[in-house]
């Protein structure tokens, strides 16, 4: 053990190895961060949509979800690395004028976007699935259109009963980021296994990624849980207490 | 687009088959040997010796908080050294990033099976325990013979969910240079700078395998309706 390694400067780059995962960890938060933005608003469509009368909206719907989580995440990353740029003109030229750190960044972001949205849309479909069927009829009663019945009555409802599996999913999604590694993100593993391999301290640095890891994973439970709990239907069993 | 050479798939079929069934095995193992474990775990998280469920919880929330790649490196380099440990070697055997494999993807999916069958065991009143050992069986038998076929019936497509999961979690072993289905295709998209043709090739057979298995869960938990 020697934990004094994490203090020393890295050769030839004049920072310590500490704020080499630091700065990992920051584009771990940052890529999470705007992927949950992607993953939330289209994942709200795609569930919205799924729930609709309209057939042919539906099947489009559940074709995208059955898309997104029958591929691994890893295939889904050199699909939009590699085969998107090569089939695609357009994006060619963007990625030959781009500078690779910001082609890989906005590559994680909609990947890890995409595929996140699938899982959040079957949440938001079930949720609205789990209202019982007199929400809305009351909706309409009142002479709501479909779209504010949605807006008032249904979607406040369901986003708030769905909180702890959106949790999952926010967890889901920045330990997923650790893929991005993949396509040569400078996320927090990228970081801890470059660490690893120059200092030859793989239990000292591993053990430091696990620990920043589930740091993570017990402040966005407990964010979580708080929101949970400020947002709480009265009158329906919540956890988080 | 125009000069896509779809032929490469049939010449390197052969070679793309053999990491699909290292896909499959690893699979299978993990699923197997994640199963038991993870029945095991879940026994042990709802015993009432609470150094015992606490040890068990621990183990299971640690892994659930760890990214799988993570987990994967981490066993890549313990293994041989904890090896090295239990026999008394003077150095770590040289195991490789195929066989440590399949120990990282049990002790990780025992975590989550673990949860899938806490789940199940919970499921079934707590009547037919208290039946159990008023006919005079042992905890174990009472296990064994009442709670958990009842439990693993219950939980069967959920069970199923999580392995097509891991069906497709087991390609990160390919970022280990380990030649599964996702590794064969890598090495030949590079050899042969074929990438567009081998990744929609992967991305196609995984979705068409995923669906098939998916659906047939689906259909699995309509006839298999909760035992209560």
């Amino acid at each position: 053990m020697k934990l004094s390694i994490f203090l020393e400067q890295i050769p030839d780059e004049g920072i310590a190895w500490w704020q080499n995962l630091a700065s990992g960890l920051g584009w771990t938060l940052g890529t999470a961060f705007f992927a949950w933005i992607i993953a939330f608003t289209l994942g709200s469509i795609v569930g919205v949509v799924r729930t609709t009368d309209k057939h042919w909206l539906v099947r489009i719907g559940n074709a995208y979800v059955e898309l997104f989580r029958n591929i691994p995440l890893i295939v889904q990353f050199f699909v939009w690395y590699f085969v998107v740029p090569n089939v695609i003109p357009a994006v060619k030229a963007w990625v030959i004028a781009a500078d690779p750190t910001e082609f890989q960044f906005a590559t994680s972001i909609v990947c890890l976007g995409l595929f996140t949205s699938a899982r959040i849309a079957e949440q938001v479909r079930s949720g609205i699935q789990s209202l019982s069927h007199g929400q809305r009829y009351a909706g309409y009663a009142i002479g709501l259109t479909q779209a504010q019945t949605y807006r008032y009555v249904l979607l406040p409802m369901a986003y708030r009963i769905i909180i702890p599996p959106l949790t999952s999913e926010v967890m889901n999604l920045i330990k997923n980021t650790s893929v991005a590694f993949s396509i040569g993100l400078v996320e927090l593993f990228f970081r801890t296994r470059e660490m690893a391999e120059m200092t030859f301290r793989y239990f000292e640095t591993f053990a430091a990624a696990t620990l920043i890891y589930m740091v993570i994973a017990m402040s966005a439970n407990r964010i979580m849980a708080l929101v949970e709990r400020r947002v709480a239907v009265p009158g329906y069993i919540t956890g988080g207490k | 687009m125009g000069n896509l050479d779809f032929d490469v798939i049939g010449r390197t079929l052969p070679y793309l088959m053999q990491g699909l069934q290292y896909t499959v095995q690893l699979t299978l193992v993990a699923a197997l040997g994640g199963t038991i474990f993870g029945t095991l775990l879940a026994l042990a998280r709802l015993s009432s010796f609470k150094p015992l469920a606490l040890a068990a919880s621990g183990y299971v929330n640690l892994m659930r908080s760890l990214p799988l790649l993570l987990v994967i490196f981490w066993f890549y380099f313990l293994v041989p050294v904890l090896v090295q440990t239990v026999m008394g070697w003077e150095r770590p055997p040289q195991i490789g990033a195929e066989r440590s494999a399949y120990v990282t993807f049990i002790m990780f999916q025992a975590a989550y099976y673990c949860e899938i069958m806490r789940a199940g065991i919970q499921s079934i009143s707590t009547g037919q325990v208290g039946a159990a050992y008023a006919v005079g069986l042992t905890y174990w038998q009472a296990m064994k013979l009442i709670i958990l076929p009842q439990a693993f019936r219950n939980m069967l497509p959920v069970l199923l969910t999580q392995t097509i999961v891991l069906f497709q979690d087991v390609s990160l072993v390919s970022l280990l240079n380990v030649t599964d289905f996702v590794g064969a295709a890598v090495k030949i998209a590079q050899r042969d700078s074929r990438v567009v043709e081998m990744y929609l090739f992967v991305a196609v057979v995984y979705f068409v395998l995923c669906y098939a298995l998916s659906y047939l869960a689906k259909l699995l938990q309509q006839k298999i309706a909760i035992v209560h």
